[in-house]
């Protein structure tokens, strides 16, 4: 049995996921069930960060991925954005790096600039 | 002079969610004031995500929240003034045509310096500050490295500097644990985050999130007790505390780093507000409000951070369009008929509440009551009582300071109530 504070929400209900069974309680919500199972299998997380902008009106855009990936790879995605520079004008939601590390995410921006 | 129908001190999340309310509700003239020079305030510098899940059901990051409502106040009826700082607001002496007493706001800028802006009504969201060294006596040398973590923050999200390598954080607010998370992932190592109280006061989920995901050690019933360094900082020694929170002589531990982070708490920018004579409720820090968010200046309404600080830009939201709506209507309408105000009283274990008193001719389907307790309750029960009948009670798992708590009074309910409120909340069973 492994216990955990579940971060899908800021409830931040306490977990506890049976690691053979996979079976969940403690959740509030079905999505609160999917982190529990995830976090046992394979856990994911949404990075988020900044890269360098050029003709914006600050030297660095809030980026996002658009989904999360595997946990593992935050800091190949984070060596990925520092190697990274957008060109202002950009729009928010805008796909900045398709298919980020292999992981099926795209980094997009998190703001216009 | 420039005549306006409101005007809204303030361009962050809860200053634009007002003005957007505020227009939605029928007011056509309202100016924006905002001093950055661009609107979306602290908001901005928080690029991580997990906001905007009660608000709009997704997960956004905070520039992205901002984007949100930048764009809500886009169009016809509202003006947003950049670079303009808000000095001074003085009410006239008596009410005018329909009933309004007018308000002079009197800003500067360097586009078009010295100005008056005259306002029916004023919605007060300038946020909140960091509170730094001074107020919490951090003892040692003066040496460079000891930020606050907005400060540091802002450095790294949004001009692109880290400002140190080897990190101690006191403080778990959430700033600090984000900021964990953020230096870690871009190369800093944070060797401890140290914490005065016997538990965290920052969400639960950014401890798992910020500091398990990358094995950050916290300290809780620690506090720094030397800063090392006259130059840069070469080291900072923690200390765990007794029940009185002080240092136990034998239980310190020297880190070798290069930054301090301060996460030790957020005060309400209230000069503007004390200026005009409004009443502060020395609980919150902020200004008393009625259910309306409305000062104790008529036509005066504050509604964000400044009126008390919230762990959620979801709940600024919701506050300020309350605010906004409600300027709309005393613009519209004039000073509500004034019915008798009841007072709501913090009962056990509850540290403060907003608002602090109501009108019941004026709640049309339910109050909303947004409150702190004062400690950690496992199984609890949040208590309305009134001249000692309990008329409502909203039982809860887990309650927690870090947690700011809302219950909502449905009118059939309150009708019951004969004055005053109390409320508590009280322990089934309690932890720590």
């Amino acid at each position: 049995m492994k216990e955990m504070v579940c971060i899908v929400c800021p409830r931040g209900c306490r977990l506890k996921v049976d690691e053979a069974t996979l079976e969940v309680t403690g959740n509030t919500c079905p999505r609160g069930a999917e982190y529990g199972r995830n976090e046992v299998t394979r856990p994911m997380r949404t990075v988020t960060g900044s890269v360098a902008i050029t003709g914006g009106i600050h030297p660095r855009l809030a980026v996002r991925t658009d989904r999360a990936v595997p946990k593992e790879k935050m800091f190949d995605i984070m060596n990925v954005l520092h190697g990274f520079t957008a060109c202002a004008p950009v729009k928010r939601g805008e796909v900045l790096i398709a298919d980020v590390c292999g992981t099926g995410a795209n980094v997009i921006s998190s703001r216009d600039m | 002079m420039t005549y306006c129908d409101i005007a809204v001190i303030g361009a962050g999340p809860a200053g634009l969610a007002a003005a957007a309310a505020a227009r939605e509700a029928g007011a056509g003239n309202i100016i924006i004031i905002e001093r950055d020079k661009e609107p979306g305030g602290i908001l901005n510098q928080c690029i991580h995500n997990g906001f905007g899940l009660h608000r709009f059901g997704e997960e956004l990051s905070g520039p992205e929240y901002a984007g949100r409502y930048i764009d809500m106040i886009g169009g016809e009826g509202i003006e947003l003034r950049l670079g303009t700082m808000a000095l001074d607001i003085s009410p006239e002496p008596e009410p005018g045509e329909g009933g309004i007493r007018r308000k002079t706001v009197y800003v500067v800028s360097e586009a078009r310096g010295f100005e008056q802006i005259s306002a029916s009504a004023v919605v007060l969201a300038m946020g909140c500050r960091e509170r730094n060294r001074g107020p919490i006596f951090v003892p040692g040398d003066r040496g460079s490295g000891v930020f606050s973590a907005g400060s540091a923050q802002r450095y790294l999200n949004i001009e692109g500097y880290l400002v140190g390598k080897r990190v101690v954080i006191l403080g778990s607010g959430d700033i600090g644990l984000i900021m964990a998370r953020r230096m870690t992932l871009e190369g800093a190592t944070v060797l401890a985050v140290a914490e005065i109280m016997p538990y965290t006061n920052g969400l639960s989920r950014n401890v798992a999130q910020c500091l398990d995901d990358f094995g950050i050690p916290l300290y809780l019933s620690h506090t720094v007790t030397n800063v090392i360094g006259s130059g840069r900082i070469e080291g900072v020694v923690i200390s765990q505390v007794d029940e009185k929170m002080q240092p136990i002589p034998g239980t310190e531990k020297h880190f070798d780093c290069d930054t301090l982070l301060l996460s030790v708490g957020l005060v309400p920018e209230n000069e503007l507000t004390r200026a005009a004579g409004i009443t502060i409720d020395p609980r919150t820090n902020g200004a008393k409000v009625n259910e309306d968010m409305q000062t104790s200046l008529e036509g005066v309404f504050a509604c964000g951070n400044v009126l008390h600080v919230h762990d959620l830009v979801d709940y600024v939201s919701a506050e300020s369009e309350r605010a906004g709506r409600a300027a709309a209507e005393y613009l519209l309408k004039g000073a509500a008929a004034k019915g008798e105000e009841r007072i709501i009283e913090n009962g056990a274990n509850v540290g403060y509440t907003v608002p602090q008193r109501f009108d019941p001719e004026r709640i049309s389907k339910s109050l909303e009551i947004f409150f702190r307790v004062r400690k950690k309750i496992r199984a609890g029960e949040i208590t309305v009582y009134s001249e000692g009948e309990k008329i409502a009670g909203f039982k809860r798992e887990f309650l927690a300071p870090a947690e700011m708590q809302k219950i909502s009074i449905p009118k059939v309910l309150l009708d019951r109530a004969k004055g005053d409120l109390t409320v508590s909340a009280e322990e089934i069973a309690e932890v720590n």
